[in-house]
This record gives C-alpha cells, structure tokens and sequence, in this order.
C-alpha cells in the first residue's frame, strides 16, 4: 500500500491558561489515504476543532503544539517556517469550517475571492482563473455560476455559502481537506445535498478527508475510517463498519446507544450517566472511568491504545466482547 | 390562493374522537416587512413598491389531546415556531380561532384566559441565551410561581427545592449562576422554570437541539418520565427527525407555512404519503455502518415572501403535475388518522392508478 497522505504521530496540542494546563489534544495519531475519508467523531469540546486547527498551524497562544509529528505527504508540517505553513494552506491542505465566513470575506465579491485563492498559489492568466473559479461553483452545485459570481456571499442563502467555501477549498486540488462540522448548522435536506457533493467530488479527485463532527449518521454515511474523541484522546478507531457495527470501547457504544433513532420508540433511551470531564488538569487514568458501567480499580492507570483485530483499536482496559 | 376550505377540513377528526386539550383551527400568523430606505424613497417617486408579508403560518388546524405528543418537524422558516408561539399564546393569530380545552381563548373571561395562558409553556432552544446570566437558579425558577401566586414568598426556598429535584439537579445549588452549570444543567433549570409554574401543555422549540448525544438522551428521558408523572401534553418542535420518532405519537409536517401531513408518528414513517415527508425521510439521521448514498431532495426552501403557486412544494417535487402549480391540494384523510395535502391522492383515484 503506498504512504498515507496524512501521518500524525502523538499529537500534543496544550492551552497554558491561567487556571491550568488545557490538553486539548493528547497524544493522538491516525494515518489518512488517499481518496479516504476518516471520521474524526466526538462530543464538544472534546479536542476534534483543536485537531484540525493543529493540522493546518492554526493554534494561536496560549495554544501550542508541545509534541508529535505531522506527516503531510512525508514532509513534518511542524517543523515548517510560516512562510512555509502558508504556501500549503489552501494549496496542499484546506479547512472547511462550520460558519462559512470564516472562509469568505463579506466585503469582497465572490469572484475576486475565488481568483485570489488561486493565483496566491498559481500562475494562471485572469481569464483562465476566472473560468477555473466558475467551474468549480458548478461542480459544488450551484446553479447560474456566471451569475453567481459577481454576487456578494451575503446574496447567498447558508447552505450555498457553504458550498461556495468548499468550492474555494476544493480550488488548487488540495491532497487533504479538513471539514469541521461544515453541515451542522443547515437544514437535513441542504446537508444531504452537500454531503453527497462532497462525496461525489473526493472519489473524483482522490483527495483525504478529515471530517469533523459530532453527528454519527453523519460519519455513519460518509465515512471509511472513524476515529472517536473522548477528553483530548482518540479512544477507539477502526473503520465504519468495526467502529459503528461493532463499538469495543464503553464510550463508542454508549454514545450509539443514546441515539434516539436506535432505540425503540417510547422505550427508555440508554443514556451514559454523568457529564465530560473538564480538561483543566485532567487526573492521570481513563477519563472516562467516572462515567463508566466496565470500570475496575485498574482503570486509575491511563491506558494506552492497543490494537484488538483487524485494524480495530481502543485505549481501554477492558474492551467490550 | 385558494387555500384549502376549512369546513372539508373537518378537523375534529385529526385526532380522533378524544377531547383537544388545545386546538388551533385555520389559525394565520402573518408578518408584514417593513420598506426599507430604498423602497420608500421610490414610492416618493410613485414606484409604488408595496410592504412585503410574511406568510409564516397560513390557515393551520391542530389539535393535541391531553396527553399526547405531537411533533412539528420541517426545514427552517417553514412557520414551526411561529406556530408553537401561537398555539401558546406568545403571538396573537392574525386569523383564526385558539380553544384552552374546547373553550375560545379569546373569548374567556380575563381571568379565566390568564389562568388558561398559565397552564401553556414554551420550553426555547437556546439554553444558554434564555437564563438571565445575573440571576441565581433560586429566583430564575422561583420568582414565577411567587408572582402568579402559586405559592407565597416564604415558600420558595423549599418550593425550588421540589423543582429542581423533579429535573435531576441537586437543590444545594440554587443560589448559584447559569454559567456555573454545563450546557446539559442548564437545560435543566430551563425545565425546572417551565414546571415552576404548573403547565398542563408545552411547546418544546427546538429544546435539545443545542445538546451533545449522550446529554440530549438524558434530557429526552427527563421530558419523558416528567410527562408520566404529571400528565403533561407536548408540542415538540425538532428539526431532528430521530429525536421525534423516537418521542411523538403523532407528527406534523410543515412547508412554508402550512401543513403538509399529519400522521401517527408510526405511520408517517412507515408509510409516509406526502412527497415532502418523504424527502424529509431519506435524511433521517440512521446509525448503519453501511456507505449511504446521499440522494437528496433537489433546491432550497423558496422565501416566504414569494411562496410558489398551487402546492408550494412543486418546484423541489419529483412528482409534480401541471394541477400542482396551479391549485393548491387540500388536507384529506388518506388512511386512518392519516392527513395530507398532495394532488397525487385525488389523481390516483381518478385515474385508478
Ligand atoms: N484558546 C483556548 N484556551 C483554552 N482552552 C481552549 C482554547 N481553545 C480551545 N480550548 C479547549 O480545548 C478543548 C477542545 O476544544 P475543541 O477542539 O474546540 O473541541 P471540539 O471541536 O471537539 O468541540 C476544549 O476543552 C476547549 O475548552
Ligand atoms: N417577528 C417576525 N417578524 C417578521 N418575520 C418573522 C418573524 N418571526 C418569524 N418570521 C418569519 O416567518 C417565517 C417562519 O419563521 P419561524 O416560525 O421562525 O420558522 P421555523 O421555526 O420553522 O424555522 C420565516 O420566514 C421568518 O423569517
Ligand atoms: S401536490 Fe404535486 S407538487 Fe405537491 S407534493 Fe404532491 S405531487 Fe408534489
Ligand atoms: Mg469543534
Ligand atoms: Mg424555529
């Protein structure tokens, strides 16, 4: 198999805060290949958005990246000179974020956005960029893309500013993509029409995926590889069909269980007891063994992921049958 | 427009034969937009550029029988919470007609009607922006029922107290701030400030939308089980099709504005009649580990102030005939308690398809 897109390797990303330290991530790694879409899933504020934001050189202060790799196409992105990290923003690697201005600007009109984005990284004539920038409105799905150019994002209705922030995502061909919770915020009928875009345009371009979000029928549909988000930590990974079919780890299944769509109608729903741990000074152990219906005395120990079968792991003393 | 004709309508039958707790009956709530500068300056200019109206809810019939749960399910700006608003007296109708257990709210007594309007709540979506951040959880959930004089002022303490315990939070913490509480409390003493004041019905917006899977589960289970214990009636607004699955008898389904099919929750999932409803179906949020292929409904909901001619939704149906941009279907009985408003039940019949 060839080398993955994406390689992270014991990600630590930590907030130095005056109440403490926040490990917003701690110790992740995942691998993403080509034309693959991973699953990054976990409730809020579990270090998912701070992932994403590491992997694109994001982390303001008091942020910092304190340890790991980021392996983007072999190449460490850690250790790149900002003027570097820029240069692959938006060309190599581009984020999707939930609030589409935060990818538009109001005051500008699309098409001298879309045109920036692409000569910032290319030599390309005014009129092929201006052709490139209408082409890639159509293939997200808008119609009268010709038109829709000259607009201004406020024209635009939600769901189609966030198709036009893909389109700009989508623009310099990048090799990873990283979508955080880009349809949360729309109705069930536009996410539908945007998650099958995006469906359709990553198996043409062969591009990674990251996507982000805490809505499992989301990853359920979309993805090939799910990684779950517990306090900073990825707890269980695998691909859907093991992460989804078969949870291993407490967490995963009872997060699967509280989904009102799998439990019988008027039936109690199974609901995990108790709340996330604050990530201020978070206690050494499993974070989630306060919560926890499996936890033993040994679960004071902070466990580490192990692989189970088949590619499935989980970081739990003791996995589910 | 010809609106359906509410007299075919026969909304009595909607529910059955059980007395309504609340019904709506061809209930309109229009919003007129005001000009902006532009416009006004043209109309000095004799452009004659009208004020634009809202459509928001448009002719609705509603009943909800002691007891029941009703979802109200569709896509943003369709009219669900301006309904819900309505139906518990937030926003006067600008036609129809609202009856408090068979009687006309607006024609009761004004006493009767406050004690009437008392026993209807609203339950918002936001639980962060609808508690007063200056307030403590003590007065947030206790000052109600002091003011409508439920109980007396001595009372309060031991009366927030009761409430907090019914919604799972522990009374020690009543003289404390929002902001002190996660997202999944808050929600909580949202709860317990609705109860304060006894309601026998409650227009839940929204009201879990804001939470994480495993707090919305819990706060689901709280509504269900406070249901149970004090015989409460919901109105439960979702734009999450599982979530109402999982807790409505009965669901209703809107598009800008109106109601589109009104079904036990069983039926209207199983064997959806309206093209909408359908649509609305295929996004349902499932948890298969299997790669679902997104097929979805085409085009966005138009705006409300231009809502397309005959059915509204004959732009974005897979089905439309030329009837349906022409004149719009009324809401008839397809099956048993089963309602909706497509031209493809009448041609069917006609054409013995
Ligand atoms: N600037 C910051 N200062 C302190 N803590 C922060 C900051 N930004 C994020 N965090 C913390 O990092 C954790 C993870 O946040 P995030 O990645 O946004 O979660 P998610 O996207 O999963 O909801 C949270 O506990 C959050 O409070
Ligand atoms: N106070 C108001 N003034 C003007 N228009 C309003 C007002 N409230 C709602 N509307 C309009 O009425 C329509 C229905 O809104 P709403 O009931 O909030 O829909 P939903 O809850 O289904 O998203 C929308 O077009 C909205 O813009
Ligand atoms: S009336 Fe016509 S346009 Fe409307 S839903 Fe039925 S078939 Fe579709
Ligand atoms: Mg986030
Ligand atoms: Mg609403």
């Amino acid at each position: 198999m060839s080398e993955p897109v994406l390689r992270v390797e014991e990600l630590r990303t930590h907030f130095f805060t005056k109440a403490g330290v926040v490990k917003a991530v701690d110790d992740v790694s995942f691998i993403v290949n080509r034309g693959e879409v991973m699953g990054l899933v976990g409730e809020s504020g579990s270090g998912k958005s701070m992932t994403g934001y590491s992997l694109m050189g994001l982390i303001d202060p008091p942020g910092r990246i304190v340890g790991g790799r980021i392996l983007l196409d072999g190449i460490d992105v850690i250790k790149l000179s900002g003027e570097e990290m820029r240069q692959m923003r938006g060309n190599r690697v581009a984020m999707i974020f939930q609030d589409p201005m935060m990818t538009l600007n109001p005051v500008l009109r699309i098409d001298t956005q879309m045109i920036e984005a692409i000569v910032a990284h290319r030599k390309v004539s005014a009129g092929d960029a201006h052709a490139m920038a209408a082409a890639a409105l159509s293939k997200v799905g808008i119609p009268s893309p010709e038109e829709r150019l000259s607009a201004y994002p406020h024209q635009f209705s939600g769901g189609m500013r966030q198709r036009v922030a893909i389109a700009i995502a989508l623009l310099n061909k990048p090799d990873l993509i990283i979508a955080d919770e880009p349809t949360t915020a729309l109705d069930v009928t536009i996410q539908g029409q945007i998650l099958y875009e995006m469906q359709k345009l990553t198996r043409e371009t062969g591009a990674a995926v990251i996507w982000i979000t805490h809505d499992l029928s989301v990853v359920a549909g979309l993805a090939d590889q799910v990684s779950v988000m517990y306090a900073g930590r990825i707890v269980e990974q695998g691909t859907a069909e093991q992460v989804l079919g078969r949870p291993r780890h407490p967490y995963t299944r009872g997060l699967l269980d509280s989904v009102p769509a799998n439990n019988a109608r008027g039936a109690r729903l199974k609901q995990i007891p108790g709340m996330t741990p604050s990530l201020l000074d978070l206690p050494p152990g499993c974070p989630f063994r306060e919560r926890c219906s499996y936890a033993q005395s040994d679960c004071a120990r902070t466990p580490l992921m192990r692989p189970l079968t088949a590619g499935q792991s989980v970081r739990c003393h003791h996995p589910l049958a | 427009m010809s609106a359906a004709d509410p007299s075919m309508i026969a909304p009595r039958s909607i529910t059955g034969a059980q007395p309504a707790l609340i019904e709506l009956n061809g209930v309109s709530k229009r919003f007129v937009k005001p000009l902006d500068v532009a416009a006004r300056i043209g109309n000095v200019f004799g452009a004659a550029i009208a004020e634009e109206v809202v459509h928001a809810v448009d002719n609705v019939d509603l009943r909800i029988a002691e007891g029941e749960v009703v979802g109200l399910v569709g896509e943003s700006g369709c009219g669900k919470s301006t309904l819900g608003r309505v139906a518990v007296g937030l926003l006067a109708p600008s036609g129809g007609q609202r009856l408090w257990r068979g009687e006309p709210v607006e024609q009761m007594r004004a006493i009767s009607a406050r004690r009437a309007q008392l026993k209807m709540q609203m339950i918002f979506q936001d639980p962060y922006a609808s508690l007063n951040p200056r307030m403590r959880v003590i007065d947030i959930v206790g000052e109600a029922p002091v003011v409508h004089r439920l109980i007396s002022a001595k009372q309060q303490v031991e009366y927030v107290g009761l409430m907090l315990n019914k919604v799972g939070l522990d009374p020690t913490l009543m003289r404390r701030y929002p902001h002190q509480f996660s997202g999944g409390q808050r929600a909580r003493i949202g709860i317990a400030r609705t109860l304060a004041v006894k309601p026998e019905f409650i227009v839940c917006d929204e009201s879990v939308a804001a939470l994480d899977v495993s707090i919305q589960a819990q706060v689901l289970n709280l509504f269900m089980d406070l249901k149970a214990a004090l015989n409460l009636t919901y109105l439960f607004i979702s734009h999450d099709l599982g979530v109402v699955q999982y807790i409505a008898d009965r669901v209703v389904v809107m598009y800008l504005g109106r109601v589109v099919e009104s079904a036990p929750a069983a039926k209207l999932f199983n064997q959806p009649n309206h093209p909408y409803t359908k649509a609305l179906l295929a996004e349902i949020g499932r948890v298969e580990p299997k790669k679902r292929k997104f097929a979805p409904v085409v085009g966005e909901i138009p705006s409300p102030l231009h809502p397309p001619s005959g059915c509204h939704f004959h732009p974005r149906c897979p089905y439309a005939m030329p009837v349906c941009s022409e004149t719009s279907p009324a809401l008839i009985e397809v099956s048993t308690r089963q309602w909706s408003a497509c031209h493809l039940n009448t041609v069917s019949n006609t054409a013995g398809r």
